[in-house]
């Protein structure tokens, strides 16, 4: 088992042929990923990477019964994008793109509200991978083993080190999920985490956070009520610049939450071990595994 | 990207939001003509910077004649303006907004912005205006008033009815209230800006509705598509440090310790500061050099690390992802022959060739220290700036 993707998933990819789609469509294939076509409007009949191109959502989906749709397209189109794959049907939609605009965003949530079927992880983040089974994303495959241990991140590059520490420490991972750095996403930590408490393979779970919002509040308070697994939680922005705030109306609206102290005294409260150094997170997994 | 008070205002009056009359000035002379055409007996100048606390700094006067304006400017202009969220050095103004001088009956707080947890637009509003809005937030919570927007343009009665209640507002002024709402609901939507922010709202002596402030942060993101608010950009409102590393693709943001950290991703970068903090160390930066470190920004990176004095040591700290790291440790050797930083280099690299990668920077003779573990690494450059650790 594991979470959202594995070896069965059928996984189209948006924005194809561009340079990025090509680069990282190649390393999925050669992961082993079940990657069945892609879409770049005006390139529809053509193969690429031996395989078809359409040049809409909906082909594909009709063409190769994909149920995930993995986005490269370019910011200014990218939310186009999103809504495309979830009118077509695509369940599991992965966006890579970062600088979306903010606006855009909004309308695409607004949109998925009505489609609790469609799940988005993004945008601004490196994707989800299922080891040995389904890398849709730009993490490099060769740190992750199949394993114990689930990852939910909001960075790109500290979900590698967590990867990292637990390969290295013999845990591997079930699935690791990054959702993306921006302030308006799609699933968030409480979605991985259900996902992860439900699925029989992970053990533990590494949640990786960083300073703003108060998106680890809200997880730390949910594992206090519904998370039985042990759970290991670092907050990256201890000694992040302040005076770099959005401005006053931001900072109300957060309600006083969003600094990295609040974050650990959030997750300690809710008996999370928290690790304070990047470089302990494995071994903090470890040792909670341990004990049990 | 933030706006100045004077284009704020001008963007509002495009979308039907009142603001007093009055005019932007580079010298005083400039101010004495403004306040000459504007007429009237008293003007407010005004220090175009990109901080609030401008008032308690000196640098908002209020003038009853052309030729204490012109002084008022004289004193303002060309100079650095300090206020409590400036930093240190202040920010230097190149520019006064001069206006007619507001008969003002009531100071009340009005925003806008984009609400990340409820994910639509929310209108925040208090009849406490013309204070900071986080000194009522902390005293008098309950006097904050929050209406979260639907999704489609527009804004609903409903929402001017609950607005005007906390404004108290009496029946005539409500129309006027709806405009202005309905104004700043398409300026925001229209223009991409994350934050639109009126402090003090005014109602004059009269009965008028005037935004007395104005603030504007637009999204970065949608810039590419509003080519006028773009050009309004005042880089020298930034630091010039961070500006010359965005030009390079870096993302740099200047902090006030010894230890110079050149990190690839957002996410480790801030958590590299963290791990120098825990060390007893202190950060003089932030820097992302991006997914691909190229040896074009490894060298801008070392140059901008060699013009802070306060530099004592630089820490390196790469995971290799689908980034190569030996690929990186040529980058990094060719920077360094290109700028001898003169400080130690710590080097830790972790991930795809990190193996390689150690192994040319012992080959290359070069005075750069590999270490390997991200928590060691940390301790030896935090004991090479002569710190804890």
């Amino acid at each position: 088992m594991s979470v959202l993707v594995d070896r069965e998933t059928r996984v189209i990819c948006q924005g194809f042929t561009g340079r990025q789609g090509t680069f990282h469509c190649e390393q999925a294939i050669q992961y082993g990923t079940c990657l069945v076509g892609g879409v770049t409007p005006g390139r529809g009949g053509t193969r690429h990477l031996d395989r078809p191109v359409f040049d809409t959502v909906r082909e594909a989906v009709r063409e190769t019964e994909a149920q995930a749709s993995l986005i490269f397209v370019p910011a200014a189109g990218a939310a186009d994008a999103i809504l495309e794959a979830a009118d077509a049907g695509v369940r599991l939609i992965v966006c890579i793109t970062e600088h979306i605009p903010v606006l855009d965003m909004m309308r695409v949530k607004t949109a998925l509200r009505n489609r609790p079927e469609t799940r988005l992880i993004g945008p601004n983040c490196p994707g989800i991978i299922t080891p040995d089974g389904c890398k849709m994303g730009i993490m490099p495959g060769s740190i992750h083993r199949r394993g114990r241990i689930g990852i939910v991140s909001r960075s790109g590059t500290l979900t590698y080190v967590a990867v990292h520490q637990t390969t290295e420490i013999g845990l591997g991972q079930s699935t690791c999920i990054g959702i993306g750095g921006d302030p308006i996403h799609g699933i968030g930590f409480i979605d991985c985490l259900t996902l992860f408490e439900a699925d029989p393979e992970t053990e533990g779970i590494v949640l990786v956070g960083e300073i703003g919002g108060n998106d680890e509040e809200k997880a730390a308070a949910y594992i206090r009520d519904h998370v039985t697994k042990p759970v290991v939680a670092y907050v990256a922005g201890v000694t992040a610049p302040p005076g770099k705030r959005m401005g006053h109306a931001g900072a109300i609206i957060s309600g006083g939450t969003g600094t990295a102290a609040e974050k650990y005294r959030a997750f300690e409260e809710a008996f999370v071990t928290v690790v304070h150094s990047p470089a302990d997170i494995g071994q903090a997994m470890n040792d909670r595994l341990k004990r049990r | 990207m933030n706006l100045h008070e004077y284009q704020a205002k001008e963007v509002f009056s495009r979308f039907g939001i009142p603001v007093p009359s009055g005019a932007v000035a580079r010298t005083p002379a400039e101010a004495v003509a403004s306040a000459e055409r504007l007429g009237g007996s008293t003007w407010v100048v005004k220090a175009q910077i990109h901080a609030g606390g401008r008032g308690k700094a000196g640098g908002v006067e209020v003038c009853r004649s052309p030729d204490a304006v012109g002084e008022v400017a004289g004193r303002l202009l060309g100079k650095r303006l300090k206020t409590h969220q400036t930093g240190p050095d202040g920010l230097p103004v190149h520019a006064v907004w001069v206006e007619q001088a507001s008969d003002i009956g009531r100071e009340l707080y009005l925003s806008l912005v984009v609400d990340r947890a409820r994910e639509c637009l929310s209108f925040i509003a208090s009849a406490e205006g013309g204070m900071e809005i986080e000194t009522v937030a902390a005293s008098d919570p309950e006097k904050i008033v929050t209406v979260p927007l639907p999704p489609d343009p527009g804004v609903p009665a409903y929402v001017t009815r609950i607005l005007g209640g906390a404004f108290r507002m009496e029946s005539p002024q409500l129309s006027a209230l709806a405009s202005l709402l309905s104004g700043l609901e398409r300026c925001l939507r229209e223009s991409d800006a994350s934050l639109i922010e009126i402090n003090p709202l005014i109602v004059t002596r009269g009965g008028v509705l005037l935004a007395l402030d104005a603030k504007v942060n637009l999204d970065d993101n949608a810039l590419g598509r509003h080519a006028t608010l773009a050009a309004m950009d005042d880089p020298s409102q930034r630091d010039p440090a961070e500006d010359e590393a965005a030009r390079a693709g870096l993302n740099y943001v200047a902090l006030d310790g010894e230890i110079a950290c050149m990190v690839n991703g957002a996410g480790l970068a801030m958590a590299t500061m963290d791990l120098i903090q825990l060390k007893g160390g202190r950060p003089a930066n932030f820097l992302d050099v991006g997914g691909d470190a190229t040896a074009a920004r490894v060298t801008e990176a070392f140059r901008i690390f060699r013009a802070n004095p306060r530099v004592r040591s630089i820490f390196v700290n790469i995971f290799g992802g689908i980034v190569r790291c030996d690929l990186i440790a040529e980058g990094i050797i060719a920077a360094f022959k290109e700028v001898a930083p003169g400080v130690p280099v710590i080097v830790q690299l972790e991930g795809t060739r990190a193996v390689e990668g150690r192994r040319m920077f012992a080959e290359s003779r070069l005075p750069i220290e590999t270490a390997s573990g991200l928590a060691r690494a940390a301790e030896r450059a935090v004991r090479a700036a002569g710190g804890a650790a």
